[in-house]
C-alpha cells in the first residue's frame, strides 16, 4: 500500500511542480467561466426568475460549482495527458517506470482533481459573496467525487484519442452537450419524463443535484451520489484496461 | 529460459518475436541474443523494426506473438521487473518542457524509487557526467536539441540500469555534438552498462558497436561484428559508374583482386574507385537497398 501511494505520489508531483509555478495564470483562466455564468444566467437571465421556490441566483450557484468542477478537472488532466502523451511524447517514461497502471492513472488524475477542487472552492467563495449558501463536509465529499470523476473520464478521452483533434471533438460531443444539459441552469422536475430519464444518465446532472440539494436545504440525493461515484469508477476501469491492453 | 533470479548470460534475448500493424509485418519471427557488456548496433533503413523491437523490449508495445527477456526477466510476464533492468534514450525528445533540469531528474528518481538520501547526490554526479550541471535550473524547453539528449542519458541512467537503449540518439544533432555522445557512449559501455544502438548512421554503428545486426522488413538478415560482416560480402569495394546503369559495386576479398578487376575494366569505363568495404556496402549486397533510403 504503501508503494502505492508512493508511485501515485511520484506521478503527481511533476504536475503540481507544474501547477505551483503558474498557478496565477491557471487561477486567472480558469474563473473566467465560470463568473460569465453566474452574470450572464444568474444576474442577467435570472434576475427575476424563481425555480422550485428559490431565487434562480441560488439556484444556479451549485450548478455552476458542478459544471466548473468537470470542466476544470476534465481539461486539467485530459487536455495535459493528451499533449504529453500525443506531442511531447513524455508519457511513455511514465509507461516505462516500474509502476502499476492504477498508480499511474490515479497520479495522472490528481491534478486534475487539485485544479478542479481549486477553481470550485474559489468560485464557491465568489458565490458565497452574492448569495448565502449552506455548505457541510457532505458537499466537500461531493465535490471531490465529481472532481474524481471527471478528471478519470479526462484521462480516458486523452489515452483513447489519437490526435489531438479526437479530444477537441470529444469535448464538443460530450463535455459541451453535458454543460447545457447536465441540470446546471434548469431543473429536471418539469421536463417529460422521457427527457428526465436521458438526462439522469449524464453525470453531471448527479454532480448538480448533489451540490444543490445541499446548499438549498433539501434532502440528500444518496442514490445520485453513488451513481457519480459508479461512473467514477467505470472511467478509472476504462483508464487502467486501456494502458494495459496498449503497452505490456 | 523463464527467469528465476534476474540471472542470465545475454542481457536480451528475443524469440520468433513478431509484431503485426494492421497486416503490416513491422517484426516478423525475429531472434536475437545481446550479451552483456557489449555495444550492439541494430542498423536498418526507416521502417525496418528497429523501433518497434525496441518499444517492444521497453514494454511499450506488446507484440503479436514470440517471446523475449531482459536479463533473464519474461518482458511479457514480468514488465515490472524488466523495467528496473533498462533506460531508455528514444528517437524523439520525450521529455516534459516545463521542469527545470534538475526537476526532471528528481521525477525520473522518485519513478524509480530512489532513497532521498541517494536522490541528490546521484542527479549531481549524473548531471556533471553528462555536462548539464551549470543548466540545472533551466527550464527543458529552453534547452538545445543536444542537452536534451545529454539530459534524456541522464534521465535514462537514474537507476544504473544494466542495459540502456538508444534509439537513433544522435539523429538531427550537429557533427560535434554526435561526437561528443559517441564519446559519453563509449564512457558508459566502459562503466559496465551494455549499450543496445539503433541507428540508420553507418560511420556510427562502426565506430562504436562490437557487434551488428542488421534488420530488414523486421527480419534480421545479418549479424556478427562489423569486420566478420565486411569480410562476409568482401574488404574491398570497387565502384564504377556506368552510362547505363548508375553506380555499380562490386567486392572483392582484398586489393589485389580488386586491382586485377580493375585493370581488365573496359576502356570507355573511366570513373572508377576503389576503397575499404564498409556496412553499408554490406546492407547494398545483403538488401539491394542503401540504409539511408527511405
Amino acid at each position: 500500500m504503501g508503494r502505492i501511494l508512493r508511485d501515485i505520489y511520484s506521478v503527481w508531483w511533476a504536475d503540481l511542480r507544474i501547477l505551483k509555478r503558474f498557478w496565477p495564470k491557471f487561477l486567472i483562466t480558469c474563473i473566467i467561466s465560470p463568473i460569465l455564468y453566474l452574470f450572464v444566467f444568474g444576474f442577467g437571465l435570472g434576475r427575476r426568475i424563481k425555480i422550485e421556490g428559490t431565487s434562480y441566483l441560488e439556484f444556479v450557484i451549485p450548478g455552476i460549482i458542478a459544471l466548473t468542477a468537470m470542466n476544470t478537472s476534465f481539461n486539467s488532466a485530459g487536455m495535459k495527458l493528451n499533449v504529453d502523451r500525443l506531442f511531447y511524447k513524455s508519457f511513455d517514461e511514465f509507461l516505462m517506470a516500474p509502476i502499476s497502471s492504477f498508480s499511474l492513472i490515479l497520479g495522472k488524475s490528481l491534478i486534475g482533481v487539485v485544479r478542479g477542487l481549486i477553481i470550485s472552492c474559489a468560485f464557491l467563495l465568489i458565490g458565497i459573496a452574492f448569495s448565502p449558501l449552506r455548505v457541510n463536509f457532505l458537499f466537500g465529499v461531493t465535490l471531490l467525487v465529481t472532481c474524481f470523476t471527471f478528471a478519470f473520464l479526462g484521462v480516458l478521452a486523452a489515452l483513447i484519442a489519437k490526435s489531438h483533434q479526437d479530444m477537441s471533438t470529444f469535448t464538443s460531443m460530450v463535455l459541451r452537450p453535458m454543460t447545457f444539459l447536465g441540470g446546471t441552469f434548469f431543473s429536471l422536475d418539469d421536463l417529460p419524463k422521457m427527457l428526465k430519464i436521458i438526462l439522469n444518465i449524464i453525470p453531471l446532472t448527479h454532480a448538480s443535484q448533489c451540490l444543490r440539494a445541499i446548499t438549498l436545504g433539501q434532502a440528500f440525493p444518496w442514490l445520485s451520489l453513488l451513481i457519480l461515484v459508479s461512473f467514477g469508477l467505470v472511467f478509472l476501469i476504462g483508464c487502467i484496461v486501456i494502458v494495459k491492453m496498449s503497452s505490456v | 529460459m523463464e527467469s528465476v533470479g534476474g540471472k542470465s548470460e545475454a542481457i536480451i534475448r528475443i524469440k520468433k518475436l513478431t509484431k503485426i500493424y494492421s497486416k503490416i509485418r513491422a517484426i516478423d519471427g525475429l531472434n536475437l541474443k545481446v550479451n552483456s557488456g557489449e555495444i550492439f548496433g541494430f542498423l536498418g533503413p526507416n521502417g525496418a523494426g528497429k523501433t518497434t523491437t525496441i518499444r517492444v523490449l521497453a514494454t511499450l508495445t506488446r507484440p503479436s506473438s514470440g517471446s523475449a527477456w531482459i536479463n533473464g526477466f519474461n518482458v511479457i510476464k514480468r514488465p515490472l521487473q524488466v523495467k528496473v533492468e533498462f533506460g531508455i534514450v528514444q528517437q524523439h525528445i520525450s521529455l516534459g518542457r516545463e521542469l527545470s533540469v534538475w526537476e526532471s531528474m528528481e521525477l525520473q528518481a522518485l519513478l524509480h524509487h530512489l532513497e532521498i538520501s541517494r536522490r541528490r547526490q546521484r542527479i549531481a554526479e549524473l548531471l556533471d557526467y553528462v555536462e548539464l550541471t551549470g543548466q540545472a535550473n533551466q527550464v527543458v524547453g529552453t534547452l538545445s536539441g543536444g542537452m536534451k539528449r545529454r539530459l534524456m542519458i541522464a534521465r535514462a541512467l537514474i537507476h544504473c540500469p544494466k542495459l540502456l537503449f538508444l534509439d537513433e540518439p544522435t539523429i538531427g544533432l550537429d557533427v560535434q555534438t554526435r561526437r561528443r555522445l559517441w564519446d559519453l557512449i563509449r564512457r558508459m559501455n566502459l562503466d559496465g552498462t551494455t549499450i543496445f544502438l539503433t541507428t540508420h548512421y553507418i560511420e556510427e554503428a562502426e565506430a562504436l558497436c562490437n557487434r551488428v545486426g542488421i534488420i530488414h522488413c523486421g527480419r534480421l538478415i545479418a549479424l556478427g561484428t562489423p569486420l566478420e560482416l565486411r569480410e562476409r560480402v568482401g574488404m574491398v569495394t570497387v565502384e564504377t559508374l556506368e552510362n547505363n546503369n548508375g553506380t555499380c559495386y562490386r567486392y572483392f576479398p582484398d586489393k589485389a583482386a580488386a586491382i586485377a578487376y580493375m585493370q581488365n575494366l573496359p576502356s570507355e569505363i573511366k570513373n572508377t574507385t576503389m576503397r575499404d568495404s564498409n556496412l553499408e556496402d554490406v546492407f547494398i549486397e545483403l538488401t539491394g537497398r542503401k540504409v539511408r533510403e527511405e
